[in-house]
C-alpha cells in the first residue's frame, strides 16, 4: 500500500467539533480560572505590573475574569529607576482609568540608602529582587501574580501555574509540587506566598494575537518609532541618562521597536517597521530569534541566569 | 454588554488548541522525538539553536544535541537528565500544542501521571529493536488509568531494523491488544525514526508501506476533547454529566448594580443553558438559570471548558466549593470515597492518616480509612493489604470525608471525578486520586472484551471528560 502526504492528510482530517473552542478562547478561559482560583484561595493576592504587554494582557484577563465588580487585587510595581517614560506614563494612566490602588517598590530608592549597590554593568534587572520581596513581605501579600510564560526561557519552562515560595521568595525546582489536572494546591505556611503565572501556557504570539483581538492598549514604544540608540553588545539600546553610551560608543536615530519591556540597562529594541498589531504579528512569525534572545542582556549574563534569578526570588 | 445567541462551533473557524505528553524511558528516544518535532515544525529558534550547539560543543559532542532544548535546569544539564516535568510550546497553521515533556525514568510514574492529567493524547514509545517491554505496558496502564482519550504508539528506531514492516506489525499489534485489555479506547500506531526524521514530521520515503499519517499529521488531525457531554447528541456526543463548580461570587454591590450576584467558574464539563433547572450540591436546592455572561458577553449557551458567571433566578445560598448540576442529573453527594490514588510524595500514606481532600473548587478535611490494595502495574495485579502507599505507588483508598462532596466516578467525569490529597501540616500535595473504578475493565487479567459493557457504562462510549 503506497500512499502519498496529501492522501494522508485528507484521509486523517476531520472536522473540528462545534463546541471546539479557538485556543485563544481556551487559554483566556484557562487564565480566567486561574485568577478566581486566587480570588476565592487567597487573603491578599498583587498583581505585578510593570506597563509591559504581558502584564497588560494579565490585568485585561483580571478585568474580564470579575467584571461587572472590580479586580479584587492591587498592583505592584518593581520601580528599577531606568525604566522607560512612556511606560510609566501608560501604567499611571491604566492604574486610573480603572481604579485601581498601585504599590511601587523603588530600587532607586534602596540604590538611594545604600542598601543595594549599582553594579559595575550598569544592568538593575538582578537588583529588583530585594525590592520585591520585602514589598511582599511588608504588605503581607500571600499570592503574587506574574505575567512570566514558560515559553519565554527554559527555566521558566520549569514552572508551575502555582509555585510556592518560601519566606525568602526562594524557588527550588527539585521541591516543586506535581501540579495535576487543573487542581492548583495554594496552602502555604504563614510567611510563604505563591507565585502565580496565569499566562504560563501563552507564547508571545498568543499574546499579540489577544491583544489584537481584544483592541488591548499598549505602550507605544512596542511599535515602530524613530529613537536614538546605541549598540551595544549586538543590541540597540536607548541612550539616557542611566548611564549610556560610553564615550566609545556612538548614538545613531533609527526605526525601531521594543519586544520587551525592562530595565533600559538592559532592554534591547530592534530594527522594525511594525506600527500596528498586525505588522508586528507578522514580524514575529517570520522572525528566527526569540523574544529573550532579541532583547535581553540581563539573560546572556550566565547559560543559567534566569534560574539563578529566580531561585533568588525573582519572578 | 450585547445579548447574542451564539451557538456551538460560531467561533472554531480559528486554530485550536491540543494538550498532550510523551511517555518513554531514556533509550527510547524521547528527548529526540521532542526535538525533532520543535526542530522539524521550526519552532527552534536560531538563538536557542546556538545555545544548544555551543554547550553540546563545549561539551565535546560534535552534533548539537536536541535533547538539551527540553533539559533546561542547571541540574538537568550538568547530569544530563530530565528531573521534572516541562512544559513545550509550538504551533502550525492548523493547530497550537502545549507539550508536557515527561521525565522517563526517575519518578516515572508521578511525572507521568502529572502530564497525563491535563493531556488529550499520549505518546507512547517503543524501541523497535526491543518491542513491548514492561515499560511499555506501565506506560499503556497510566494512559488508561488517567484516561487520556488518544493513545499514539510511536515505534522509534526503525532505521535500525532495516525499516522492515513486519516488525513494526508485530508491535503494533501486540500493543494494540494489551492496550485495547485495558479499555484504551483509541491506538494510534506509527512506525518512526526520530534520529532520522522519518514520520515525525515529514513523510518517510524509506517506509512507503505505511499509508497513515505522521506524528505531527495525526496530532494536528486528532479530535480534541470530545463534544461537551449534556448536550443534544445530535453531534455524536456522549450522554453525561454537565457540572459547574462555583469558584467565587461576583457581588459589585455599585450604584450600576446594585442587585448582581453572579457564580463565577469554569464550566468543568457538559452544556450550559439559560432556562436549564439546575440544582445546587451539595445542600441540594434548585434553581434555574437566569442568564450567562461569557466573560463579557451574553450568551445563551456556554460548555466546558469556557469561563463563564451564571446568574440564578432565585436568590439561593452558592458559595466556593458549591457545584452546579442539572436537577435531573446530579452525582450523588456522599462522606465515603472510595478511589484509585497516585501518592506523588515522598512522605507514605497510611491508613488512619488526616488529609485534606481537594476536589473542585472545595477543600474538606478526611481521613485515610483503610487501602485494600496496591496496584502493580507490570501485570495489572492487586497487591492486597499493603498498609501503605508510597512515593509513586498506585492503590485503591478509601476516604472518609467530614463533609459530603458531590464527586463523579472519573470514568464519566476527568473534571469531577479527579481530587487532591493535601498534607494538612505543610501543605504538600500527597496524591492524585480518581474516584470510582481504576480501569474500564477490572484489570488486564480478567478485562471484559472489547464491547462488552464495563462497570462504568457501555463500552463503546469510551471516555467522556
Amino acid at each position: 500500500m503506497t500512499t502519498s502526504a496529501a492522501t494522508v492528510r485528507e484521509r486523517t482530517a476531520s472536522p473540528a467539533s462545534p463546541y471546539a473552542l479557538s485556543h485563544l478562547d481556551a487559554l483566556e478561559s484557562e487564565s480566567v480560572h486561574i485568577f478566581r482560583e486566587v480570588a476565592g484561595e487567597f487573603e491578599r493576592p498583587v498583581v505585578l505590573f510593570s506597563g509591559g504587554k504581558d502584564s497588560v494582557v494579565m490585568l485585561h484577563l483580571a478585568l474580564k475574569a470579575f467584571a461587572p465588580a472590580a479586580v479584587p487585587f492591587s498592583l505592584l510595581h518593581v520601580d528599577t529607576g531606568h525604566n522607560f517614560p512612556e511606560v510609566l506614563a501608560y501604567r499611571d494612566r491604566v492604574v486610573a482609568r480603572h481604579g485601581l490602588r498601585l504599590h511601587v517598590a523603588s530600587v532607586q530608592e534602596y540604590i538611594d540608602r545604600g542598601e543595594l549597590r549599582e553594579r559595575p554593568d550598569g544592568t538593575r534587572n538582578p537588583l529588583q529582587t530585594v525590592p520585591l520581596t520585602e514589598a511582599i513581605r511588608h504588605h503581607r501579600f500571600d499570592a503574587v501574580f506574574g505575567g512570566g510564560r514558560r515559553d519565554e526561557e527554559k527555566a521558566r519552562a520549569k514552572e508551575r501555574v502555582f509555585s510556592l515560595r518560601d519566606a525568602f521568595s526562594q524557588w527550588d525546582p527539585r521541591r516543586q509540587r506535581p501540579e495535576l489536572w487543573n487542581l492548583y494546591n495554594g496552602r502555604h505556611a504563614p510567611g510563604e506566598h505563591v507565585r502565580v503565572f496565569p499566562l504560563s501556557n501563552w507564547t508571545e504570539l498568543d499574546v499579540w494575537q489577544y491583544v489584537r483581538r481584544e483592541h488591548i492598549e499598549l505602550p507605544g514604544i512596542y511599535f515602530a518609532h524613530e529613537r536614538e540608540v546605541f549598540r551595544r553588545s549586538g543590541m540597540w539600546l536607548t541612550a539616557g541618562g542611566w548611564g549610556g553610551p560610553k564615550p566609545s560608543e556612538t548614538v545613531e536615530r533609527r526605526l525601531i521597536r521594543y519586544r520587551t519591556v525592562g530595565d533600559m540597562s538592559c532592554t534591547g529594541a530592534v530594527d522594525s517597521h511594525a506600527a500596528t498589531p498586525d505588522a508586528v504579528i507578522e514580524e514575529i512569525a517570520a522572525s528566527r530569534l526569540t523574544e529573550r534572545g532579541a532583547t535581553r542582556a540581563d539573560d546572556k549574563l550566565s547559560e543559567a541566569a534566569m534560574e539563578d534569578r529566580k531561585r533568588e526570588g525573582y519572578f | 454588554m450585547t445579548s447574542t445567541t451564539e451557538q456551538p462551533g460560531a467561533r472554531s473557524s480559528t486554530t485550536t488548541l491540543l494538550r498532550f505528553a510523551t511517555a518513554g524511558s531514556v533509550d527510547d528516544g524521547k528527548s529526540t522525538l521532542v526535538g525533532r518535532l520543535l526542530h522539524d515544525s521550526k519552532s527552534v529558534l536560531v538563538d536557542q539553536l546556538e545555545a544548544v550547539r555551543e554547550f553540546s560543543h563545549g561539551r565535546g559532542q560534535e552534533a548539537p544535541d536536541l535533547a538539551l532544548l527540553t533539559d533546561g535546569l542547571r541540574a538537568e544539564r550538568e547530569q544530563g537528565i530530565t528531573i521534572d516535568v516541562a512544559y513545550r510550546y509550538f504551533a502550525t497553521p492548523r493547530r497550537r500544542f502545549i507539550l508536557a515533556d515527561t521525565p522517563g525514568h526517575v519518578q516515572y510514574t508521578r511525572n507521568m501521571v502529572t502530564g497525563a492529567s491535563t493531556a488529550e493524547l499520549t505518546v507512547i514509545l517503543v524501541d523497535a529493536r526491543n518491542g513491548v517491554v514492561e515499560q511499555t505496558r506501565r506506560h499503556a496502564a497510566l494512559a488508561a488509568l488517567l484516561r487520556v482519550p488518544h493513545v499514539v504508539l510511536a515505534v522509534n528506531k526503525m532505521d535500525l531494523v532495516g525499516f522492515a514492516r513486519p516488525v513494526f506489525a508485530a508491535i503494533a499489534e501486540e500493543f494494540t491488544a494489551y492496550a485495547t485489555k485495558l479499555g484504551v479506547p483509541a491506538v494510534t500506531a506509527i512506525p518512526i525514526s526520530a534520529l532520522t526524521g522519518d514520520n515525525v514530521v515529514e513523510p518517510s520515503a524509506a517506509m512507503d508501506w505505511y499509508g497513515g499519517p505522521t506524528v505531527l499529521e495525526h496530532l494536528e488531525a486528532v479530535p480534541e476533547s470530545r463534544p461537551p457531554a449534556g448536550g443534544p447528541c445530535a453531534d455524536g456526543g456522549p450522554a453525561g454529566p454537565t457540572r459547574f463548580p462555583v469558584q467565587y461570587v461576583i457581588r459589585p454591590q455599585t450604584a450600576e448594580h446594585p442587585d448582581y450576584r453572579g457564580y463565577a467558574g469554569q464550566i468543568a464539563a457538559g452544556v450550559l443553558r439559560v432556562g436549564e433547572e439546575i440544582a445546587v450540591l451539595p445542600a441540594g436546592r434548585t434553581s434555574k438559570v437566569a442568564g450567562i455572561d461569557l466573560l463579557g458577553r451574553s450568551v445563551e449557551v456556554a460548555w466546558a471548558p469556557q469561563s463563564v458567571t451564571l446568574l440564578l433566578e432565585d436568590d439561593i445560598d452558592v458559595s466556593r466549593g458549591d457545584i452546579i448540576v442539572p436537577a435531573d442529573d446530579a452525582p450523588v453527594a456522599t462522606r465515603n470515597v472510595e478511589a484509585t490514588v497516585c501518592q506523588v510524595a515522598d512522605s507514605p500514606l497510611t491508613v488512619g492518616r488526616r488529609v485534606l481532600l481537594k476536589h473542585t473548587t472545595r477543600t474538606v478535611k478526611a481521613i485515610v480509612e483503610d487501602i485494600p490494595s496496591r496496584l502493580t502495574l507490570d501485570d495489572l495485579t492487586q497487591h492486597p493489604a499493603p498498609e501503605r502507599l508510597v512515593a509513586n505507588d498506585i492503590g485503591r483508598v478509601v476516604i472518609r470525608t467530614a463533609e459530603p462532596v458531590a464527586l463523579d466516578s472519573y470514568a464519566r467525569s476527568r473534571r469531577t471525578g479527579s481530587f487532591l490529597l493535601i498534607d494538612p501540616a505543610d501543605g504538600a500535595t500527597l496524591a492524585a486520586g480518581m474516584a470510582g473504578d481504576a480501569f474500564t475493565g477490572s484489570g488486564a487479567a480478567d478485562a471484559p472484551a472489547p464491547g462488552a459493557p464495563g462497570p462504568g457504562g457501555a463500552a463503546d462510549e469510551g471516555w467522556d471528560f
